[in-house]
């Protein structure tokens, strides 16, 4: 989980690919420190960044795209904790913000009839979808492994739509790399287009069967089958489509000391 | 005392120390094994509970718990929702307790000193294969896996604290522990993290599902981590018992 908060910094800059390339090779070879310019995130130096730049990329070099993950059967679902923000209405949660946490009651109360889903940024037609309209998408539903970074995993069926079809139905433009996340619970993280266009990364609005309870997400949360768990964002609110990198500053992942790419 | 002056004289005259190669790879090695025993050791603290298939959480049975850390059955959890009705229905329970916590720069530094280690343990492999270190003086033959070939070692090394020159050629035990390390023990810790990857079981299901899933990939890894300190432990003590000083220069500037 992003939970622990950190001092922020600023800096980070666009990651591209040859600029990985250079730096992750670097960090291999020992030539680390001249090869990486950006500041370093609070809780030590940038070396670390480095190793996980040198995993995505080998993940993107060695792996074939677009692998499904394990799909179970009904009989495999496990029992399942929830963890990190649990209620974004909560003030007595890490991440809780009186303007969110208000909202977030607000729109519960109305058993999220008002809740809406923007999807913005790098599209042809900025959307705003209700929880109807969504359910409205041809839905996928696939029984998966939670995979939590603290070590424990479990099993459960998610029912939603894919994200690619929102994507599609907004006219993603040609030089769109990201898609970011904006969450009622201040958390905001990112995924690179092809984990964001695999068939089993879904906007999940169902949970075995259910409603997604509130501890799990409502009304709205992101699965990424092939990450650890803390990329599947709970509680959205917001789709935004960018060309560039963007550590989305104190809530995103690495200022706070977490890798951005989390398939390890 | 005929016999232990025999096998003396048969190992101690034809001793060149450590090639360079050698002594560059054991030390990258070494960094590497410690920084990720320490940084798993850190990772495993977050939930340091074991458990057997693919997946399991605090909602379901451990195979072991380990009370590393605060988390050690913390009680911090509200009361369960069942997704179903009847006994045996999943459940979910919302966590109250801010667990200790440090997988950020933990798993960073842990995948880090795997790449060196991969790296450096792909370099050994071929540098070994091709200057005949590995099939010289690290795969042990046939008749040194003799139970009594073995015995006979073992007895020594724990009655005799003989200063031995470094290098090969290498006792019976010294092989077997030398090659478990180098071609056992560390590609299965490689092989049983990459199962606990997302996206690598995406892609080859296999790398988990040959251990039965993720969680006891899980459990094997720590086995592993188990075997590698009892390893490295007595290596120290080992090279303690056999002048430290000079083992250490001998692996370190060579001679």
């Amino acid at each position: 989980m992003t939970g622990a908060e950190k001092k922020k910094t600023s800096g980070e800059t666009l990651i591209t690919r040859r600029r990985a390339l250079i730096t992750g090779v670097a960090s291999l070879g020992g030539l680390a420190l001249g090869g990486c310019s950006e500041e370093s995130p609070p809780t030590y130096g940038n070396i670390l960044r480095m190793g996980d730049v040198l995993t995505y990329q080998a993940h993107r070099w060695l792996l074939p795209k677009h692998s499904l993950a394990k799909e179970y059967s009904r009989s495999d679902i496990t029992s399942i904790a929830a963890i990190g923000t649990t209620d974004p209405a909560d003030p007595r949660q890490p991440l809780f913000t009186p303007d969110r946490g208000e909202a977030y009651a607000r729109l519960r109360g109305g058993g999220f009839a008002d809740w809406r889903l923007e999807v913005v940024g790098s599209v042809a037609r900025p959307q705003s979808y209700s929880l109807a309209d969504l359910k409205r998408f041809p839905s996928r539903t696939q029984i998966t492994r939670h995979a939590c970074e603290e070590g424990w995993s479990a099993i459960a069926e998610w029912t939603g739509v894919p994200l690619r079809a929102v994507l599609e139905a907004s006219g993603v433009t040609p030089s769109a790399r990201f898609v970011q996340f904006y969450c009622y619970d201040v958390v905001a993280d990112g995924i690179d287009m092809l984990d964001a266009l695999h068939p089993q990364t879904i906007l999940a609005y169902g949970m075995n069967g259910r409603d997604l309870l509130v501890a799990h997400g409502a009304p709205l949360r992101v699965r990424v089958e092939t990450q650890l768990g803390y990329k599947s964002m709970k509680f959205l609110k917001r789709l935004v489509v960018t060309d560039e990198f963007d550590d989305l500053g104190p809530y995103g992942p690495l200022q706070t000391g977490w890798s951005w790419y989390a398939g390890i | 005392m005929p016999a232990v002056d025999t096998h003396l004289e048969r190992v101690e005259p034809r001793r060149a120390g450590h090639a360079r190669w050698v002594r560059a790879c054991h030390w990258l090695i070494a960094a590497s094994v410690l920084a990720l025993a320490f940084s798993g050791f850190v990772v495993l603290m977050a939930h340091p509970r074991l458990y057997w298939g693919e997946a399991g959480n605090d909602l379901t049975p451990a195979l072991l718990e380990l009370s590393i850390s605060r988390n050690y059955r913390h009680g911090g959890w509200q009361q369960n929702v069942a997704f179903a009705e009847g006994p045996g229905a999943a459940v979910s329970a919302s966590r109250t307790y801010e667990i200790f916590n440090e997988n950020g720069w933990a798993r960073s530094l842990h995948f880090l000193a795997a790449w060196f280690l991969v790296a450096t343990g792909a370099v050994f492999c071929l540098a070994g294969s091709l200057t005949g270190h590995v099939g010289r003086d690290l795969v042990p033959r046939a008749r040194e896996l003799a139970p009594r070939a073995l015995w006979r070692d073992l007895v020594e090394r724990v009655r005799k604290r003989a200063v031995v020159a470094p290098g090969p050629p290498y006792g019976e035990l010294q092989k077997c522990a030398y090659f478990g390390v180098v071609f056992l023990a560390l590609p299965l810790m490689v092989v049983t993290g990459l199962a606990m990857s997302p996206a690598i079981t995406a892609a080859y299901p296999f790398v988990a599902s040959v251990w039965g899933g993720a969680q006891s990939a899980r459990t094997i890894h720590f086995v592993g981590f188990a075997a590698l300190v009892l390893f490295t432990a007595g290596h120290v003590l080992m090279a303690a018992r056999s002048g430290f000083g000079r083992q250490i220069r001998a692996l370190t500037w060579g001679g």
